[in-house]
């Protein structure tokens, strides 16, 4: 039986998205609404406004019925009130666009200040030629070195050369708990910004002003350098192109009314301004409106998670990933073996061996160890001794003798290796009975570590010691698999070990005793047959390949070369949360599809609110083509376009959450979003503009 | 709608279905440059034709020199039918002593052959020459209905193949088209046509006296042979102006049954032929699927329409159900030896496709009758629709499709195993693009152009002028006569008088935008497919085979092509239905001296 672990209970609806976000912010938080409403009307300007096409047009448009207002006004037409209502929810279709991407950015930008206020104005001590001098850090060049004190903030980003300290990262990745940065080995990267609490360090600076990874990080989350990605432009160009196409339709549709009228002798010619609604109604507002806070609302999801995305390409490319390399380690297990069983030899009680195997780990401080203590207490109940009392030497584990035990009251316990406790035995003149080693073939072909545990000559028995796979995550393998994912472990255990632990964690496949050259050959092979690789990393020697994935995720504790090469940086160094990344890219992607099939579907009624309001005066006949019983042809028009315009505020909230993601296969995900935004964006206007037609009637405003 | 009818409606679509996967077969093999059992016999053909042309048969091509190759082969059968009906005076083979033909008349004219419309704007008898027929026109029927299926096996060469730059050869494409499909079933056609009484003859017209004493001259001539490559290329120019009404052109109800499987079927097989060239035949009965669906939509809109008939002949007492000894319904422009269900069949299957050809005359349809063959030619003639234009068309909104609802699945969208991204969504809306801008603007400058009297660009003045109907009808034919243009479809309403310089040069120009403006950005599309990697099949793919994507394909095909066109139809075929239960109805505008083609 496994030892408890950071096991979580699977709830029956289980979504790859935990609720539980790290930064999470109330979706309208009242500051965050309030700068939107604001920037709502600086986008009016029409220099940004043409960068969306579809709202460039409805904003032409208001433009145009403000200026038939203007004339229907100093006419003191009786149509100037109706013009009026259009003009003003033309212009509102506007705003609420804006507002809605408003909002998206809003988030970032309320993080970005946040960040901001960390970036205080720091000096630095730099060795120059031997001797120190102090400088602001703005001055600091890459290259330079920096001497950095307990309680002083790292004037830029680096790389220890020398010294370890304890470092307050909580600027940067938000976790109070300080990590500990050392020069040599994966642990070397030093973020600016943040704060040494120990010791002392000396760090070589890696970036220039302007370029460090908090620069990077202000202008990502605020969104300054956005670029449309590439599915987001292709999709920009199908709804232009439907937008051209409506606008053919409108504006055609006047010389055809012009020869109706002309033929049968009745009616008149629809306005400019009803022209302008029905266009408006038509073009694919919705998602027009929507699309660029989508894309935005993405990647402040990615940023909720503490994941730093360094562009909406890798998260687009994140929702395209086929195969998902995982490193085991970490990420699969729990990253330490624990002690799962005692196995004692024949004529050795398990109770002995237990409280053998538990005085030799008390002073064990390694997770092992401690393992063998806390499974010790569950099965037997053996307790913590004051093993002081008793005169006990503890013997530490070294790389020399591969084992470690404890001599006390004449006992000499050792625990470690087969053939080092076989040897220690037959040092103290005992025989190893040959079912020890079947005991240890058994737990190695199961992918576990045999320790074997021995008094002087007398072997006890054996402690099993396992890679346990983390809650939750045969589970996870298992939706990634129907949503046509396939994961890939690798390993630097043995293939026999591997194959064990890929098995019971359900992985589809493995790559055992991996060097940084198989791993690069693996991602190679796979985007060869056309698939898109993910994976995770934070040693140098992973840049390679973290740079050749498609999607490669850096662990932040990792080296700034693994930052460099990676496009995302995980902030809590957490690999599992590639999966999430997985998710919140299928997410961004689904959201957008639903809300242009949505956007479409919403025309078929529009069409029956506004022509026959257009024409009955031209052919009675074609009242019956009002389906809705619309009270009458203004109403109707202004109907639709307010329900044009509310339908956007209504879905600010979907565009910002995503819409509902569960990991199902492609066709069942397609089945559940073609009923809902399809067939549900057909009728949903139908009851919608009735229901406003009638409260126009009751206000009496058309 | 009577039992007989529905009968002879299932009859037809079973022979149809029966026939898709031999042909799909054939075709298949014949493309992939297989053996086939036509081999032995035709190959010493082909490598004739090779070694005459100085083509390579190995050499494959980029999809731009795919589409040179096409537009420089178009555009020279196109000079040259026009130089034949500029020269025909001092050309042989004239012994009627026939003129030159207008300017505008022969650009229309070469345009409609080229471009595989076969629209006829002139009288044919009284005005081209036997050369001008033969040589100028009849050689199309072959040549762009040829084209049309070289490029139709292009682009699926793009969607079947993956990172390579070529889609074939035009040169290889073209003559096999012609030698091993279009030829050979031509041949054996018009010999089961003739055994059912189609002409052929090079006799001189007979002249006979009538009962009354007057004499009447009977036109004929070498029909049957020219009529199986009207129907069997989608072309639709018929040998007699009353086209297959005509008794000496469609004189069974057998050779009427004929003439419909001839137009559908090699659009049919295509759907196969797609299937096994992308190596997933479930792919291919999915867009057969979506096809049938749309088409028999058509046709049951159509039938119970027609078999309605005029709800204000009913009300003055006349009986319009069918009887024992009457066919009742709308019988009007229908005739009698094909009665209403193969009237109304053919005349969606050929507006579905893009033939032209017709055995009854569509303005006498009841509006809504008569809205279906308009509505399937603006949905851009892919219900099976044009050799190769019309798989090509539907692949179009197949991509369409994927794009917009396949990102649901949270995937960049795919097709074939294949990404549908920026270059694929730009060609596909550029095709949508061109349709309705054609259709919708030059109908649109159309039905209100105002020129003077007599002036040389429109003699009747006021383009309205040129209609026989006013009212909606009149927008009807409007409508018709551009959107017949754009989908090269070459069928009329037949109310519009529209052999002037500006009917003959908009609707030219609408032929060849509606052509090579179409078949472009797809072999561009094509180009770019080829050249992808592909994708592997997981349970992640949108899955294109299924009956929900059938489903989809349809309502984007419907979505698409409603709300582009549904304004300007409720002011033609729709508000004309309401108008006419409520007893309002449109009379002919005699106009005399008109000619109403």
């Amino acid at each position: 039986m496994p030892v408890a672990t950071e096991q979580q209970p699977i709830a029956e609806d289980v979504t790859l998205i935990p609720k539980k976000a790290l930064r999470a912010r109330p979706l309208f938080d009242p500051p965050i609404v309030k700068r939107a409403l604001g920037d709502s009307f600086r986008k009016l300007a029409p220099r940004l406004m043409l960068n969306n096409p579809v709202m460039f047009v409805v904003e032409v448009g208001a433009v145009i019925t403000s200026v038939l207002f203007a004339r229907d006004l100093a006419l003191a037409a009786p149509i100037a009130g109706f013009t009026f209502q259009i003009t003003l929810w033309l212009w509102f279709t506007v705003l609420f666009a804006n507002f809605a991407e408003a909002m998206a950015e809003g988030r970032g930008k309320a993080q970005a200040d946040a960040l901001r206020k960390t970036k205080t104005e720091t000096t630095a001590r730099r060795v120059m030629g031997g001797r120190m001098e102090t400088v602001a850090a703005t001055q600091l060049r890459s290259g330079d070195i920096v001497i950095i004190e307990q309680g002083e903030i790292i004037p830029g980003d680096g790389d220890v050369i020398e010294g370890i300290a304890s470092v307050d990262e909580s600027a940067i990745t938000g976790e109070s708990a300080p990590v500990i940065r050392e020069s040599g080995g994966d642990r070397s990267a030093v973020t600016g910004g943040t704060r040494v609490l120990s010791d002392w360090i000396r760090v070589k600076i890696t970036s220039n002003p302007g370029e460090t990874f908090l620069d990077r990080m202000i202008a990502l989350v605020e969104g300054a350098q956005r670029q449309k990605t590439p599915n987001e432009i292709a999709l920009n160009i199908v709804i232009a192109g439907l937008t051209l196409i409506f606008l053919f339709a409108v504006v055609t549709l006047q010389p055809f009314a012009a020869y109706s009228v002309a033929s049968s002798g009745s009616g008149a010619v629809p306005s400019v301004t009803v022209l302008i609604s029905l266009l408006v109604c038509l073009i694919p507002t919705t998602i027009g409106g929507l699309l660029s806070a989508i894309g935005i609302a993405g990647m402040d999801r990615v940023m909720q998670h503490n994941v730093l995305a360094m562009s909406g390409k890798a998260v687009e490319a994140a929702g395209d990933v086929n195969t998902l390399l995982l490193d085991k380690t970490g990420t699969i297990t729990l990253g330490n073996r624990q002690a799962v069983e005692f196995i004692p030899l024949a004529h050795v009680e398990e109770h002995e061996l237990a409280d053998a195997a538990q005085l030799s780990s008390l002073a064990d401080e390694t997770p092992e160890g401690r393992s063998i203590v806390v499974l010790a207490k569950q099965k037997f109940n053996i307790r913590g001794r004051e093993v002081m009392e008793h005169e006990a030497r503890f013997i530490p584990f070294t790389a020399q003798t591969r084992m470690s035990g404890v001599d006390l009251d004449g006992r000499r316990i050792r625990k470690g290796a087969t053939e080092s406790v076989a040897q220690f035995v037959h040092e103290h003149g005992g025989a190893v009975p040959p079912e020890l080693v079947g005991i240890t073939d058994r737990i190695s072909r199961s992918g576990g570590t045999p320790l074997v545990v021995a008094d002087r000559g007398r072997a006890l028995g054996v402690v099993h010691l396992k890679d346990v796979v983390k809650g939750g995550m045969r589970e996870r393998f298992h939706q990634l698999r129907a949503m046509g994912i396939r994961t890939i472990m690798i390993t630097g255990d043995n293939p026999l070990t591997a194959a064990a632990i890929a098995a019971e964690a359900g992985v589809d496949d493995f790559l055992a005793q991996a060097t940084p050259k198989d791993k690069m050959d693996l991602i190679k092979r796979e985007q060869a047959g056309g698939r898109l690789v993910a994976m995770t990393g934070d040693g140098t020697n992973d840049a390679p390949a973290l740079a050749q994935a498609d999607v490669g995720l850096a662990m932040n504790t990792g080296t700034m070369a693994a930052k460099e090469a990676g496009n995302m940086v995980d902030l809590d160094s957490n690999p599992t949360k590639l999966i999430e990344v997985v998710a919140i890219g299928k997410q961004l992607l689904m959201t957008r599809g639903a809300l242009t099939t949505f956007s479409i579907a919403n025309d078929v009624a529009k069409y029956f609110a506004i022509l026959p309001a257009m024409f009955t005066a031209t052919y009675p006949a074609l009242a019956t083509l009002n389906i809705m019983g619309l009270r009458t042809p203004q109403s109707a028009v202004l109907a639709s376009v307010i329900f044009n315009a509310l339908i956007i505020i209504a879905l600010v909230p979907l565009a910002l959450r995503g819409v509902k993601y569960r990991p199902t296969s492609a066709a069942a995900m397609l089945r559940r979003n073609l009923l809902i935004y399809g067939l549900g964006g057909v009728i949903a206007p139908f009851p919608g503009i009735w229901l406003i037609d009638r409260l126009l009637g009751l206000l009496n405003l058309a | 709608m009577t039992a007989s009818g529905l009968f002879q409606i299932a009859l037809y679509f079973l022979v149809l279905l029966a026939l898709t996967k031999p042909l799909g077969l054939y075709m298949n093999r014949v493309f992939q440059g297989e053996r086939t059992f036509m081999h032995r016999l035709l190959r010493p053909f082909e490598v004739a034709i090779y070694k005459l042309c100085g083509i390579d048969e190995r050499a494959e091509q980029h999809w731009t020199r795919y589409a040179g190759g096409i537009l420089l082969f178009s555009v020279a059968t196109l000079l040259v039918t026009y130089a034949f009906q500029r020269l025909q005076q001092w050309l042989p083979l004239n012994p009627q002593g026939l003129g030159p033909i207008s300017p505008d008349s022969s650009f229309n004219t070469a345009m409609s052959f080229t471009t595989n419309t076969n629209w006829q704007s002139y009288v044919p008898e009284t005005t081209m020459s036997y050369l001008t027929q033969m040589a100028g026109l009849a050689t199309h029927n072959f040549f762009s209905a040829a084209v049309g299926l070289a490029a139709g096996i292009a682009v699926i060469r793009g969607f079947a193949r993956h990172s390579v730059k070529t889609v074939g050869n035009f040169g290889v494409d073209l003559t096999r088209s012609l030698v091993y499909v279009l030829l050979p079933i031509s041949i054996l056609g018009a010999l089961v046509l003739v055994s059912q009484g189609v002409i052929q003859n090079l006799a001189p017209y007979t002249k006979i006296a009538t009962l009354e004493g007057a004499t009447q001259t009977i036109a004929h001539g070498p029909t049957a042979s020219q009529e199986v490559i009207k129907m069997l290329g989608i072309n639709g120019g018929g040998f007699f102006n009353a086209n297959s009404a005509h008794p000496y052109e469609n004189p069974t109800p057998l050779s009427n049954f004929l003439q419909m499987v001839l137009i559908f079927v090699i659009p049919a097989g295509l759907t196969y032929t797609f299937g096994k060239m992308v190596r997933d035949t479930r792919q291919g009965w999915a867009i057969f699927a979506a096809m049938s669906i749309l088409f028999l939509a058509g046709v049951f809109v159509t039938y119970p329409a027609e078999q309605g008939g005029n709800p204000n002949l009913s009300k003055l007492g006349i009986e319009s159900a069918p009887t024992a000894s009457q066919p009742g319904g709308n019988l009007e422009g229908k005739e009698v030896r094909f009665g209403i269900a193969n009237s109304a069949l053919f005349a969606v299957i050929t507006t579905d496709a893009s033939c032209g050809a017709v055995n009854s005359m569509h303005d006498s349809f009841t509006p809504l009758g008569g809205m279906i063959p308009l509505l399937n030619i603006q949905l851009g003639e892919i219900i099976f629709g044009g050799v190769g234009s019309g798989l090509y068309g539907m692949l179009l909104f197949a991509v369409l499709s994927v794009f917009i609802a396949g990102l649901m699945v949270g995937r960049t969208p795919e097709y074939l195993c294949k990404k549908i991204e920026q270059k694929e969504v730009k060609m596909a809306m550029l095709s949508v693009l061109v349709a309705a801008l054609s259709i919708l603007g030059f109908s649109a400058f159309g039905s209100v152009a105002h020129f003077p009297k007599d002036s040389y660009i429109n003699p009747p003045g006021p383009t309205t002028a040129n209609l026989s109907n006013n009212g909606p009808h009149g927008l009807s034919q409007v409508l018709y006569a551009y959107s017949s243009g754009t989908g090269n479809n070459g069928s009329a309403f037949a109310g519009i008088n529209a052999n002037t310089p500006f009917f003959n040069t908009t609707i030219g120009l609408a032929m060849f935008a509606g052509r090579f403006l179409m078949m472009i950005p797809l072999l561009a599309m094509a180009g770019s497919q080829a050249a992808k990697k592909r994708i592997p099949v997981s349970a992640g793919t949108f899955p294109t085979h299924s009956p929900l994507f059938v489903a989809l394909l349809v309502g984007v095909v419907l979505i698409v092509g409603a709300l582009t066109y549904f304004p300007a139809l409720s002011l033609g075929p729709i508000v004309e239905h309401y108008l006419m239960h409520d007893g309002k109805l449109f009379s002919l505008l005699l106009n005399p001296g008109v000619v109403w083609g």
